[in-house]
């Protein structure tokens, strides 16, 4: 069930132009699933009326934390990054369809750019028996922030444009494309780089779900303006994704 | 305890407090935040006679205190309407009403005319005002003429109450609504988006895929609440007031200016639960004020 509730800021980490909130909320968290997202409420910004979607990063159900890696692109998200310690923020949780939880046996990539490493580590937290592999790309070595996190849950292989950490070059030309066996892949961030994604997907004929971020207004299906093109004509990113299974998209 | 019931011409609403049109989904989307039975009616989205893919995406631009959308009346038409959403919420405790909209005369007939068999929807809203559909839509509601004819053609075979949606892209919309009135509309609701346009300087390009869309959200309010009371004052038949409430002062305020009932919009989007919030918050205002019945407050503005 959606909720709409008040959480309190009580830690924070910043980077540039990236914040990594730690929220508590008063209320026993409703159940999340790796993919989801909540609409956080922007207060005291003039040039923020609607609220900002923002996937969950973490999740701590023992004390009824979520954090949110935001980063910072126009006002709304840059009001959202300054928040102190202490703040109270209203969010709307939880939303849309998390990704499908992998089998066992599957072996499993998660192949994140950007902020859009951010819902793939609770995903990856979600599926208990899996021996986690990321894929992370940056610009460089400054975009790859908490990279220690993902470590702690995985094998972690990193790309950067400049080849200041890990391989140089896209996530799409890392080497651990040639050695492991994949069979299912998850992918979050830039448009450019999912759509690279989903082409060796398709090429190596692996399954692969995709998070989108079109831009929203309600977050819950009523407004229809955060609407993908799919197989099944328009539909809202909001309810019927983030997650999309690549089959479904016109890519 | 405040009475609240307000009476429109053969539609009770338990109070004065709808949820607009495009911004409610099919009440379904809220039902988690919003105990429906606590508001007087629910504007289910925009139905068509056929199925509407809609615009492309982009379909939205943030503004200072609002938004512009040109979603373009997506929807899978007035038979999946009957056939499969219609039976989950026929027996929601509100009045489950829906806005019409057609790119011809006899589009919108036969869409009403479908409506009109459904025992559970007392009403239908005609949106003769949506600015993002090519045909038809806004262009019926900017002449007196054209007013008159949709909505002549739709009470020849719709029976229950008949509420027309304005469009306040126009210059005198009290000749507007007295024109919707004369041609049998029941009430007239008004305002629908105003017609706006968004620009990215950095690209030099719309932000918008129709590069114009409709304006709504708070940023609209004083021009709602302008209209309101202009129509009020011109016409016999209730005014529904729409445009930027936020609040329940702000529903209060067009309820001075002469609206007998009002929709919540873009401000569902802002927060999900304002619509019971706001019928809760008119109740204060009448225990403060010492009004015994909501109907008290309608057009008494002390001028």
């Amino acid at each position: 069930m959606k909720r709409i509730s008040d959480f309190t800021v009580i830690a924070k980490q910043s980077w540039f132009r990236v914040a990594m909130l730690r929220l508590h909320c008063d209320e026993i968290l409703p159940e999340i699933r790796g993919g989801q997202f909540v609409q956080v409420r922007v207060e005291g910004c003039q040039k923020a009326y609607l609220r900002r979607p923002i996937s969950v990063h973490d999740v701590d159900y023992q004390h009824n934390t979520i954090d949110l890696l935001i980063q910072e692109k126009h006002e709304g998200t840059k009001t959202l990054c300054n928040l102190p310690v202490g703040a109270k923020v209203n969010i709307v949780l939880p939303l849309g369809n998390g990704f499908t939880m992998p089998d066992k046996n599957d072996n499993v990539l998660l192949v994140g750019g950007g902020i859009g490493i951010a819902p793939l580590l609770y995903f990856a937290k979600t599926c208990k028996d899996l021996t986690t592999k990321f894929l992370l790309g940056g610009r460089s070595e400054s975009d790859l922030m908490l990279l220690d996190r993902f470590r702690e849950i995985g094998d972690v292989f990193v790309t950067t444009d400049d080849g200041s950490m890990g391989e140089k070059g896209f996530v799409t030309q890392h080497s651990v494309w040639n050695t492991l066996k994949i069979n299912k892949i998850y992918t979050c961030g830039p448009i450019p780089m999912m759509k690279a994604v989903a082409k060796i997907a398709r090429e190596k004929d692996i399954w692969c779900e995709v998070s989108l971020e079109n831009q929203m207004a309600c977050g819950i299906g009523a407004c229809l303006c955060c609407v993908e093109n799919t197989t099944e004509g328009n539909v809202c990113v909001c309810k019927e994704g983030p997650v999309f299974n690549i089959e479904r998209l016109l890519w | 305890m405040v009475k609240t019931e307000i009476k429109l011409k053969g539609l009770t609403l338990k109070n004065p407090v709808m949820t607009a049109s495009g911004t409610f989904g099919y009440g379904e989307e809220y039902a988690d935040f919003v105990n429906l039975s606590e508001l007087g009616g629910i504007i289910v989205k925009g139905t068509t006679l056929h199925h509407r893919e809609g615009n492309p995406y982009p379909r939205m631009a943030e503004t200072a205190m609002g938004m512009l959308n040109c979603v373009g009346l997506q929807n899978k038409g007035v038979d999946y309407f009957v056939e499969t959403i219609y039976p989950r919420i026929r027996h929601f405790d509100t009045n489950v009403i829906v806005n019409v909209s057609g790119s011809n005369i006899d589009d919108y007939v036969a869409a009403a005319a479908k409506i009109d068999a459904l025992d559970d929807i007392p009403a239908i809203e005609l949106n003769v005002s949506c600015p993002n559909v090519k045909q038809g839509g806004m262009a019926f509601g900017v002449t007196c003429s054209g007013i008159e004819q949709v909505v002549k053609a739709v009470r020849d075979v719709y029976h229950k109450h008949l509420i027309v949606k304005l469009s306040p892209n126009v210059t005198n919309i009290a000749e507007i609504a007295l024109a919707a009135e004369d041609a049998g509309a029941d009430s007239v609701s008004l305002i629908n988006t105003l017609l706006g346009m968004a620009i990215d300087a950095e690209t030099r390009r719309p932000v918008l895929s129709m590069v114009t869309g409709g304006l709504s959200g708070a940023c609209v309010k004083p021009v709602a609440l302008r209209m309101v009371w202009q129509v009020a004052k011109e016409v016999k038949i209730p005014v529904i007031g729409l445009g930027g409430i936020s609040s329940a002062t702000d529903a209060i305020e067009f309820l001075l200016a002469g609206a007998s009932a009002i929709q919540i919009g873009t401000a569902n989007f802002i927060d999900p639960a304002i619509s019971a919030k706001v019928a809760k918050g008119i109740v204060e205002y009448c225990e403060r004020h010492g009004v015994e019945d909501v109907n008290e407050l309608i057009g008494s503005l002390t001028l």
